[in-house]
């Protein structure tokens, strides 16, 4: 009994002697209960959670802690300490520069169609004035003679946010035929309706195209769909997943943020149709 | 005699008293968890109640919480349409189920039948969704694009709530007591005389409640009429227009949502609340109509 609670105040006092000095005191295998708060993007987070639940295997007595609550939140509770590492799903503004990002990953959406329709490409122009009603009909660009079935993507979906800015559109102004929520029932929607056209994760879509789907990816302004293009940065619709940083990451952060960006987590991140950052 | 007294009334007593208070307990709780889900709606939903007035969530221009913009009122009359609509199907098609069970099949076949509702009622309702994603909904596109309609969601809703129907009248009509039936036989009643003017009867509180229960399930269902309603906001003109229920709303955006678009989410699901608690009132007042 009382070797049991010299045990737990020996284990207490390792705590707070932790605490005090902060991150410094990082040595990877020793007991201690250190840990490390993220917040930010709740399209950053699951992957965040799964890395976080990989190192913290690797690193015993390590605790990450991952909350969601949007790219501004991760940037503020970065800039002002309550967390040590924030999670934010696009480029830092020329405002957060005072910030340093590291790009864990990167999100490329691409517009999808039936892999009977004949239209192989669209111009930007071209999908504003299908999401607008301006085109209302597939011949007009050229395919079949048949009424287009544009499927929107759900209020506050990140998605739905790059695809309004790539357009420069507002939600409000999209006359949408179907609502859908994650990529998987978008490609459904699609699959089963020859003249719908959507827009879903192209990780997700090239899955799914290559097991026997019958979708197509589109090119958009003459460039290929492709995971290569969205790593290499040339496809208009893509982003990068970031973590940021108020300063040089140190210690257990440093740590945190190269496993993330390490080899040792690509399944991961494919396993959430995000794009691995690319070998060097 | 004194030891069979003792043995009988006191202990049997207290066990009584015991029930009592036990199933007083139950129901107490009962209502005390349904007392806390009203109030963790409202104060969940405060925070957009608190500047975002009662009326604009009837008469804003849309429901785009990304532009400050609340309306509700399609997804209210989404979720009734769709609720009506299957309940105006399974009703009837209930009912009929039930009667073929307990009076026109025989022995073998009834059983056989029985099972298979039963089963109905087993499967998941994303199974039905899945179904209608892939099946009906290319089918009605071919009939009138984008086939993801209001009518999708009626007849998949139809199929989930008719197994309710079905078995809460089968049940209501094996209740029927037996004299009664063998009194209209002896009366020399025809077999669809005998149900139309003394089964049916009998069973009507019965049959009732089942059809209550499967508008509530109606109501409620959120994962297949997500997958098959298309869910744009809108008030529909037609049957192959989509809708979107307010169920589906929060199974839609809420993953995503924050303050007050995730606040604005929990104003819906008190609607619904609201919702579901009106009609059963309004059922329970008809059902005391009917006995009085």
């Amino acid at each position: 009994m009382r070797i049991f609670s010299i045990k737990k105040y020996a284990r207490y006092a390792i705590f707070i002697v932790a605490s005090l000095l902060g991150y410094g005191w990082a040595q990877p295998g020793n007991a201690a209960a250190e840990k490390l708060v993220l917040t930010g993007a709740s399209t950053i987070a699951p992957l965040a959670a799964e890395i976080a639940r990989r190192f913290e295997l690797q690193h015993p007595g390590m605790r990450i802690d991952v909350q969601t609550g949007g790219s501004s939140r991760g940037i503020n509770d970065t800039r002002n300490g309550t967390a040590g590492i924030g999670m934010v799903s696009r480029a830092l503004k020329p405002a957060e520069r005072d910030l340093q990002a590291h790009t864990i990953a990167l999100d490329g959406v691409g517009l999808i169609l039936h892999a009977s329709n004949r239209v192989s490409g669209l111009s930007r122009q071209q999908v504003i004035d299908i999401y607008t009603g301006k085109i209302v009909n597939w011949k007009t660009l050229g395919g079949r003679d048949a009424p287009i079935t544009a499927i929107n993507k759900a209020e506050g979906r990140s998605t739905l946010e790059l695809f309004l800015g790539y357009l420069k559109l507002k939600n409000s102004d999209i006359k949408p035929h179907v609502i859908i929520g994650d990529n998987a029932q978008g490609i459904k929607t699609v699959a089963g309706n020859p003249n719908a056209i959507g827009y879903v994760s192209i990780g997700a879509a090239e899955y799914e195209a290559r097991h026997g789907t019958p979708i197509k990816l589109l090119p958009l302004d003459g460039i290929a769909a492709t995971v290569a293009n969205v790593r290499n940065g040339t496809f208009p619709l893509s982003r990068p997943l970031n973590l940021v940083t108020r300063t040089e990451p140190e210690g257990l952060a440093r740590d945190f943020i190269a496993f993330a960006r390490s080899e040792q987590v690509h399944d991961l991140v494919e396993a959430q149709y995000f794009v691995p950052i690319g070998f060097r | 005699m004194i030891w069979l007294r003792h043995n009988i009334l006191s202990p049997l007593a207290s066990v009584d008293t015991l029930t009592l208070w036990l199933l007083r307990g139950a129901a107490g709780a009962a209502m005390g968890v349904v007392m806390l889900i009203l109030l963790f709606l409202a104060m969940e939903s405060w925070p957009a109640l608190r500047h975002i007035s009662i009326e604009r969530f009837l008469t804003d221009p849309s429901w785009n919480p990304g532009e400050n913009l609340y309306n509700l009122a399609p997804m209210l009359s989404g979720t009734l349409y769709a609720a009506a609509g299957a309940l105006l199907l399974a009703t009837p098609l209930g009912i009929a189920s039930a009667l073929f069970i307990a009076y026109y099949a025989s022995p073998h076949a009834a059983s056989t039948y029985r099972h298979l509702v039963e089963l109905l009622a087993g499967i998941p309702s994303v199974v039905y969704g899945f179904w209608g994603l892939t099946t009906l909904v290319p089918l009605i596109n071919q009939l009138h694009p984008p086939g993801a309609s209001l009518l999708a969601g009626i007849l998949v809703l139809t199929l989930m709530i008719l197994p309710t129907v079905a078995l809460t009248a089968y049940a209501a009509l094996l209740a029927v007591p037996d004299e009664y039936m063998i009194g209209a036989a002896a009366l020399g009643l025809s077999r669809w005389g005998m149900i139309r003017g003394v089964a049916l009867p009998a069973a009507k509180t019965g049959i009732a409640a089942g059809v209550i229960l499967a508008a509530g399930r109606a109501i409620g269902e959120t994962m297949a009429l997500l997958m098959v309603t298309g869910n744009v906001v809108q008030n529909p003109s037609s049957l192959f227009e989509p809708i979107r229920t307010l169920a589906a709303n929060i199974a839609l955006e809420m993953p995503y949502a924050m303050d007050d678009h995730r606040a604005a989410l929990f104003v819906s699901g008190l609607t619904l609340m609201v919702l579901v608690m009106s009609l059963w009132s309004v059922a329970a007042r008809l059902a005391r109509n009917g006995d009085g």
